[in-house]
């Protein structure tokens, strides 16, 4: 039987990881507040880019003239995959979901023969894909010095992408990020940045014939890359809320699976008092009696 | 008729501005611009200037470096990569802002993304007129 001792020591032990995850807990309850803020005042600019370039792509969709960016290489055979993760763990589920889907659509890919490239963003989803497809990553963002993700970062991270679309390095590119939805509700998802792909916008009548300066094709070949960056962003400003949307879930779990353990633990130990001072009695008893 | 019309600046990180306006001046790519009420509806491509806007009363003013403007007959709405409030643009930011371009353009020459290089030039040459 474990003696007081280390009962003791155990109890003090989970109650000090429990201050430890509850500090967690509202460290992320508090960041997540803020990264919240920021995806959603990101959230204008990126669906206002939607609409108009929505509006300009189901013109110049068919027309022979339409940029590479909208209309693709041409071919399916190279495929870039961006795996947005965070760089910290602690956050229950996170990472690996958006791996777990990443690796879904790579075994997928690989099936059918294509040529997979990986651009890895944090530090935690490069540690888990590193293992199997180590030989597949052509390049690794660091974010670990980035406190609050900016539209700069984004900008880093397009700039390479579309360089290497320009270069001929891949076909089609997909960011593999995890959708805020709420605090225990976070989705992997994945979304295809080149070719892009707009939702269609409908039969809108509130879309006028727009006058373009300078034309068409000219506006549409300055907004692609733009959309390219803004969709990145919103990936990474989603990627930012979930990762402490997650942490925090699995902080409050955590916090209150440390509550139950003591209250075992407690209990363990009460009763193992209670029969240290019952064995005491019996001894003095019979120590007495024996005289 | 309707004298006034929705004005919004929004960066991709936040939203600057949503209101009423009179007349907006727009730093289009081809050439400034003034939109007002009931303007053709018209999308343009920014350079890196000053947006002008009037709400009737006085003029507020905006520093963008780039990006897009989409007019229609009830409102402006302009998309700009950055912004900032031109009472808020000191010299040391917009120092900033075009040693960040020059080093877009370096790193755009690196990767012999000519269409880039362009823009970037472009962005760098306004800048440096503007900060004067």
């Amino acid at each position: 039987m474990a003696n007081l001792k280390d009962l003791k020591t155990r109890i003090d032990s989970v109650k000090s990881t429990r201050k430890i995850t509850k500090a967690m807990q509202m460290v992320a309850a508090a960041k997540l507040r803020r990264a919240q803020e920021s995806a959603e005042a990101a959230r204008p600019y990126a669906l206002q880019m939607g609409v108009v370039l929505g509006n300009l792509a189901k013109g110049a969709a068919n027309s022979p003239t339409a940029p590479r960016l909208l209309a693709g290489s041409g071919k399916d055979d190279v495929h870039l995959l961006i795996v947005a993760t965070s760089e910290r763990g602690l956050c229950g589920g996170f990472n690996s979901s958006i791996v777990k889907l990443a690796r879904l659509k790579i075994d997928e890919l690989v099936a059918a023969g294509k040529t997979v490239k990986l651009i890895t963003v944090g530090k935690k989803g490069r540690e888990q894909l590193k293992r199997e497809f180590g030989d597949l990553m052509i390049k690794h963002v660091d974010m670990t010095d980035v406190k609050n993700v900016g539209y700069v970062n984004a900008q880093e991270i397009a700039t390479d992408v579309l360089a290497r679309f320009d270069a001929s390095e891949f076909d089609v590119a997909t960011v593999f990020f995890s959708r805020f939805r709420t605090v225990m509700d976070q989705t992997p998802t994945a979304l295809q940045l080149i070719p892009a792909v707009f939702e269609d916008a409908g039969d809108d009548a509130t879309s006028p014939n727009y006058d373009y300066e300078p034309d068409e094709d000219a506006i549409l070949a300055d907004l692609l890359p733009r959309s390219v960056t803004t969709q990145i962003f919103t990936a990474l400003l989603e990627n930012g809320a979930s990762e402490q949307g997650a942490r925090m879930s699995a902080m409050d779990n955590a916090t209150r699976n440390a509550g139950d353990m003591i209250d075992a633990l407690t209990i363990q130990f009460n009763r193992t008092r209670q029969a240290a001072i019952t064995n005491e009695l019996i001894e003095i008893i019979s120590g007495a009696e024996a005289l | 008729m309707a004298d006034t019309m929705t004005f919004d600046l929004v960066s991709p990180e936040r939203k600057l501005a949503s209101v009423e306006a009179t007349s907006v001046n727009i730093p289009g790519m081809e050439g400034d611009m003034t939109a007002m009420p009931n303007h053709a509806a018209f999308l343009t491509t920014l350079r890196p200037g000053v947006v002008k806007v009037n709400n009737g009363n006085d003029v507020t003013e905006y520093v963008v470096t780039g990006g897009f403007a989409e007019v229609s007959a009830e409102g402006t709405t302009i998309l700009a990569e950055e912004a900032l409030l031109k009472s808020e643009a000191t010299k040391e930011k917009l120092q900033a802002l075009l040693e960040r371009a020059e080093a877009e353009l370096e790193r755009a020459a690196a990767h012999e993304n000519a269409e880039a290089a362009r823009r970037v030039a472009g962005h760098k040459e306004l800048l440096l007129r503007h900060s004067l």
